[in-house]
């Protein structure tokens, strides 16, 4: 791993100040370390958040989650109130890695990552997130821009995801056995406003489709998504599973996610 | 070493000859001044207070390897898969090499090497010999650590519990039915 300076920031403020057009912001580290030992990625400056007390914790009320972007995977799989509230929410991230990376892992950092298989941008989707940082708000299905691409500008930093309460939802993975990153992940939620029907895995950046939202908001039932053929051109393809592959398990997944809501 | 260093050091050519023979390490000790990227890390490892100097990026692996001697801690993959690294920081288990030495100041951390008192096996550890819970003995550190803060968690897990949980240790001679069932030993002893 090449050298680089390491700061720990006080507050949000410093933290931005520090940030330059070459350094990283450093949460649980369980992407960016690896990123820099494989030399996909070289930083000047590391700049750790963690000790921003101010990003941890989780607050309910009946109609929010709202959760602080370094609370690390374990806090929200073992919160109760999340449970109580979203409980499809507690079991994504108990569904995240294994024990050692959902204790060190954040969920700000996954959303700044926005790795195509990652699970918590589909949940961002679904449960129609707002992204709290130190600048502005930003709404999920603005901030998820594209492979590892996200809304986020330079020295701009992710203090909290607001998740809105749901009717009902469930996210069902069919995950990599090895990795435990999602071959395909369907989130799904019913809103009084309507039906979101969030995929990640899939295609190069998590998405709603639309096709499957709209066949469930006039029609709550596995039934209504079984049989759908969905287009393959713009998935993904790879050893794990092939395009067409991907299209199908999408279906299966949403069937799934609907029996299970 | 240290008189060619002292000749070579006030001349150029020096440098070159040295860039050559590739001592990487002096080079940027005396050049460099890689000293600048260096933080003071104080950290409790099984009991004991420790201090070192050490680059900012040196991940605790590293740290527990190699500037205290503690070869317990394996390293596997070090990509993060493996859970040879796994030790215990401020009573949670992680990812050695995937954590930064920097990043956890000031804590307490606990490696295969602190777990036996006045030379007695850790139950668990007990437990893995008598269930024959290793082959070649690689990934046990990890499994063991990682199998300690299950059972913290969870004092009487299931099979499919153990499994589940050890998720992020890898045993390539692929002994995991005797580790389960030493896991499960385990749990009934402690």
């Amino acid at each position: 791993m090449k050298t680089f300076n390491y700061h720990s920031a006080k507050d949000s403020k410093e933290a931005s100040k520090l940030s330059s057009s070459n350094s990283a912001f450093l949460a649980g580290g369980m992407t960016t370390i690896p990123s820099m030992k494989l030399g996909l990625a070289s930083y000047k400056d590391i700049i750790d958040i963690k000790s921003i007390k101010k990003l941890s914790g989780i607050k309910v009320s009946s109609k929010s989650v709202v959760i602080g972007a370094t609370t690390k995977h374990v806090e929200v799989a073992n919160s109760k109130e999340i449970k109580k509230t979203i409980p499809s929410l507690a079991s994504l991230a108990e569904g995240i890695g294994d024990p050692q990376v959902r204790n060190r892992g954040t969920i700000g950092g996954s959303i700044a990552n926005n790795d195509p298989s990652a699970d918590y941008p589909s949940a961002c989707i679904a449960l129609e997130a707002t992204i709290h940082t130190n600048e502005r708000k930003i709404e999920a299905s603005k901030f998820f821009k594209g492979m590892f691409e996200t809304a986020l500008k330079k020295g701009e930093l992710i203090e909290a995801i607001e998740f809105k309460v749901p009717e009902k939802s469930s996210y069902q993975k069919h995950p990599n056995p090895a990795s435990r990153y999602a071959v395909v992940g369907v989130y799904i939620a019913k809103h009084k406003s309507g039906v979101k029907v969030a995929v990640t895995g899939a295609k190069p950046c998590v998405y709603n489709d639309d096709d499957l939202s709209k066949a469930l908001e006039s029609d709550f039932s596995a039934s209504s998504v079984a049989g759908m053929k969905l287009k393959s051109s713009d998935m993904n393809s790879d050893i794990h599973a092939s395009a067409e592959y991907r299209a199908n398990l999408v279906v299966i997944q949403a069937k799934k996610a609907v029996e299970a809501c | 070493m240290l008189f060619y260093i002292i000749i070579f050091k006030s001349s150029s050519v020096g440098r070159i000859i040295f860039t050559c023979y590739n001592f990487n390490k002096i080079i940027r000790y005396y050049y460099i001044k890689e000293a600048d990227l260096m933080t003071k890390i104080t950290l409790e490892v099984n009991g004991k207070k420790v201090a070192r100097d050490v680059p900012d990026n040196t991940l605790l692996s590293t740290f527990l390897r190699e500037h205290l001697n503690l070869t317990g801690t394996h390293v596997g993959c070090d990509t993060s898969q493996c859970g040879a690294c796994v030790v215990h920081v401020d009573g949670q288990s992680l990812k050695s090499c995937t954590t930064l030495a920097a990043d956890i100041a000031d804590s307490k951390v606990t490696t295969i090497e602190g777990l036996a008192n006045n030379g007695k096996m850790h139950p668990m550890q007990e437990a893995f010999k008598k269930m024959h819970g290793l082959q070649c003995g690689f990934c046990t550190p990890g499994m063991v650590m990682s199998a300690i803060d299950l059972l913290k968690k969870n004092k009487d897990p299931s099979d499919k519990e153990i499994r589940d949980w050890l998720e992020g240790n890898i045993c390539r001679c692929t002994g995991y039915q005797n580790i389960v069932a030493a896991v499960k030993e385990a749990s009934s002893k402690m």
